[in-house]
């Protein structure tokens, strides 16, 4: 055999592999979403999403959940994208090459870092027990907001930067202050997509299960919560008790998987939202 | 009164960093002359113009010494209001630099954030005068709200130029202005800028030797961020003390 | 005079009120680990350190001596880790090379989204279907009762880490200079000699700050273990084991446990060995991915 044909076959068999690789992930994805849907979508009704639910869990619907994580997700929301943008303001806008600055960065790169269930254990220090808020949706909704924040900034920043340079000159030399300059002619046009990166980062918060159960999180509530001082029930939360800790799991499962299926339904929803949000505005502005 | 220059500088030096870009430059420009500033690539020309309205301040690790003055007072040191110094001295950049708004919204940018808006009646004067001044009034007149990316390259610059006016400066500095347009849109721009001495000092960064020729009165020849030669063009161009000069100006290098 | 200064003052203070925010993100992780720390501290007036570490039995609540030994626990954490690394890297690595080099960019624009969709996809959700779908099935193949074990862990996780380690290793791959792989084509290797011998290697250390970055991400992971590994509390022998990790540990208990006793207190000393491990993961992630970046200007 010559070289040249080894080296075809080589190159076959290669190809094969990396095919090979990228069918089962695929496949993954696919089984994945089929089994939640084919087995979910049969459980799925208007009932189920606003109707609360009855008799010990094993029937009606799962309306408190999805209220709850509406409600924490809108306080994350309330400290992440705010302190989000305005972090990445600093880093993009105005932080000079120091120690300062690289001591931020690095900061936010670690904060990604961190597990789950250690910002859970923060929450319950900090937010239930030295700020004295309990277990509440406000406990539960700060402790997600500050899992979010780094990539909140990391967003905003990458959003700031595709802002031309030339903006930021052009109005500096017409005589704008650096805030003029920054408020009239970057951060419009940067905002489109630091909405876009936000409702990222705020989708993976609303599906985060670990840095709820301890600091707001309800196994079951009679009631809706009232005040951000009530514990709450919420999706993914009520995923994980429907799957384990119910005491008749093989009852519940159809519910189990409806449940799955409507927080798969949320978070890619979130997704698919702010792709398409992306996708507009990137034909709007393609021009820059 | 004429006799004491627009901008000076003075033992001007630059550093990025440790590095040093100009080298104890010493340029006069005179009110209602265009000043050209001539050199290769690299030379600190347009390190220099960018000096006289401060704009390097906002790139970071840069250092400067020396003096400019402006009529005659120093623009240098924190005490200076920046703010105010790049309202009275203009700049047109290399690359048309619109902003993504409307035409009309671009020349009204200025007055908008400087509190000269006044009414809309106002404005909308402003505006048309601007544009008048920057010969573009009559291509755009009919279409005020179109965005100004519509516009072709050499209508963008000539926006540009519009809306540095419209705050009234007293100095206008181009960078470069022509090197991302074609040769039509050059003319009108060198036109513009013959027409615009009579009421502005004039300094243009230019590496188009015929440029420099056609539309300045005084050209400094700058190289390795030293000044070489400055005098009045004619003589530079025709008699050059320099025999750098002679070789760069006759295309020897550069 | 007075409108300047005013100006100044209002561009300060601004100045001032972003750079607060960024110093937010220092404070909040020098704060995570301050607290994490003062909260074990109380752990280990009553519990040697080095016991803490080193034994296997944690039993917090045996009515006469409590133990609380985490070696089970962290072997356990390595054990699913390194299996779902051992399933995903050359996955990863291959499906990322596929992209980059030989994949026609239409299948990229295909691919890419699916990838975002599991990337999207809630730990929870992964955890349920370990249950439901993959615990099952390995049961099946192995001939067992059930598969909430080690295995069914790691091939959750090696699946979640996934997107991470792919689109990082793209990011490494597509950094090479373009020149490497057409000097290799030029000298008539073939393109998968050119993947092989030219691109990967110029490629190694992005692509071992994804596997890093995937690492850490799979040792913090809680709910896809918790729901899928059955959480024994004894030491793995195997990967059909039922392991307990760190991270299922803490949320197994931190809900039952008393406030203020020092079963409370070891469960922040285990959150404080999670951090300083997926601290240092990540600052070692950190090191490579800056040495790709430094590589690619």
């Amino acid at each position: 055999m010559t070289s040249s044909s080894t080296k075809k076959i080589r190159q076959a068999l290669g190809f094969l592999f990396l095919r090979l690789c990228l069918a089962l992930v695929l496949a993954a994805v696919a089984l994945f979403l089929a089994d939640i849907i084919s087995r979910g979508s049969s459980s799925l009704s208007w009932e189920f999403i606003s109707q609360k639910p009855r008799r010990g869990m094993t029937e009606g619907g799962i309306f408190p959940a999805i209220f709850g994580t509406f409600l924490v997700t809108a306080v994350t929301a309330l400290l992440a994208v705010p302190v989000g943008i305005c972090a990445a303001i600093y880093l993009n806008e105005y932080a000079k090459k120091n120690r300062l600055t690289r001591l931020i960065r690095l900061s936010i790169r670690n904060l990604s870092g961190v597990p789950s269930i250690v910002y859970g254990l923060f929450g319950v220090i900090l937010f239930v027990n030295m700020m004295k808020f309990g277990t509440s949706i406000l406990s539960a909704g700060l402790t997600l907001g500050l899992m979010t924040l780094p990539w909140t900034i990391t967003a905003s920043e990458e959003a700031l930067k595709t802002v031309p340079n030339s903006f930021r000159e052009g109005a500096l030399a017409l005589g704008a202050t650096k805030w003029q300059a920054i408020r009239t002619n970057v951060l419009p046009y940067a905002l489109p997509g630091m909405l876009t990166g936000t409702v990222l980062g705020l989708a993976r918060a609303a599906g985060e299960t670990a840095p709820i159960m301890f600091t707001g999180a309800a196994f079951a509530l009679p009631f809706l919560p009232k005040s951000l001082g009530d514990q709450f029930m919420a999706l993914p939360y009520h995923l994980y008790i429907m799957a384990t800790q119910h005491h008749d799991i093989a009852k519940v499962r159809p519910l189990a998987y409806g449940t799955a299926l409507v927080l798969i339904i949320f978070v890619l929803g979130l997704n698919l939202g702010a792709v398409i949000l992306r996708y507009r505005l990137r034909r709007r502005h393609k021009r820059f | 009164m004429s006799d004491q220059p627009k901008i000076e500088a003075k033992n001007l030096d630059f550093y990025y960093g440790a590095k040093q870009a100009l080298k104890s430059l010493n340029i006069a420009c005179h009110p209602r002359k265009v000043t050209a500033i001539i050199g290769p690539s690299g030379c600190g020309k347009s390190t220099f113009i960018r000096t006289l309205n401060r704009m390097n301040d906002v790139v970071a690790g840069t250092r400067v010494a020396g003096d400019i003055l402006v009529d005659g007072s120093s623009i240098l040191g924190p005490k200076i209001d920046v703010v105010e110094l790049r309202k009275r001295i203009g700049m047109v950049f290399q690359k048309p630099n619109p902003f993504p708004k409307s035409i009309f919204d671009n020349i009204a940018y200025g007055l908008r954030i400087n509190g000269m808006a006044g009414s809309r009646e106002h404005l909308e004067e402003v505006v048309e005068k601007s544009l008048v001044e920057a010969a573009l009034w009559d291509e755009v007149k009919d279409r005020l709200k179109d965005n100004a990316f519509a516009l072709s390259g050499g209508q963008q610059q000539r926006l540009c130029i519009a809306r540095a006016l419209a705050v009234e400066p007293e100095v206008i500095l181009f960078d470069e202005p022509c090197s991302a347009i074609d040769p039509i849109a050059t003319a009108k721009i060198e036109d513009l800028i013959e027409r615009l001495k009579s009421t502005y000092t004039v300094v243009i960064v230019t590496h188009n030797m015929q440029q420099a020729a056609r539309v300045s009165d005084y050209t400094a020849f700058l190289m390795l961020g030293e000044l070489i030669e400055f005098d009045e063009t004619k003589k530079i161009f025709t008699a050059p003390s320099q025999k750098m000069t002679e070789d760069y100006i006759t295309g020897r290098f550069g | 005079m007075t409108k300047r200064t005013l100006r100044n003052l209002q561009e300060r203070a601004l100045r001032a009120f972003f750079l607060f925010n960024g110093i937010i993100a220092i404070v909040a992780l020098v704060g995570i680990f301050v607290l994490l720390l003062t909260s074990s501290f109380p752990a280990f007036r009553e519990v040697d350190l080095f016991k803490f570490l080193s034994e296997k039995i944690w039993d917090p609540t045996a009515p006469d001596i409590p133990l609380y030994g985490i070696l089970s626990q962290i072997v356990s954490s390595l054990m699913v880790t390194a299996v779902a690394l051992v399933i995903a890297v050359p996955i990863g690595i291959g499906v990322a090379a596929y992209l980059s080099d030989v994949a026609h960019w239409r299948v990229r624009e295909i691919v890419k989204p699916v990838i975002e969709v599991l990337a999207a996809i809630p730990s929870v959700v992964i955890g349920f279907l370990g249950i439901v779908l993959v615990g099952p099935f390995l049961a099946k193949i192995s001939g067992r009762t059930h598969g909430l074990n080690a295995l069914n862990g790691a091939v959750l996780l090696a699946v979640m880490s996934l997107p991470t380690i792919i689109s990082i290793s793209e990011d490494a791959l597509s950094a090479v200079p373009s020149a490497y792989g057409e000097a290799s084509l030029a000298l008539g290797a073939s393109k998968w000699q050119t993947i092989v011998r030219v691109k990967l290697p110029a490629a190694l250390s992005g692509i071992i700050a994804a596997i890093m970055l995937g690492m850490g991400r799979a040792i913090g992971e809680t709910m896809t273990v918790l729901m899928a590994t059955g959480n024994a509390r004894s030491f793995p022998t195997g990967l059909f084991d039922s392991v307990r990790t760190l991270t299922s540990n803490i949320a197994i208990e931190l809900g039952e446990v008393p406030y203020f006793t020092t079963h409370y207190y070891a469960l922040f000393a285990i959150g404080l060995v999670l951090f300083l491990m997926t601290f240092l993961i990540n600052l070692l992630a950190d090191i490579f991915l800056r040495k790709y970046q430094e590589h690619e200007l």
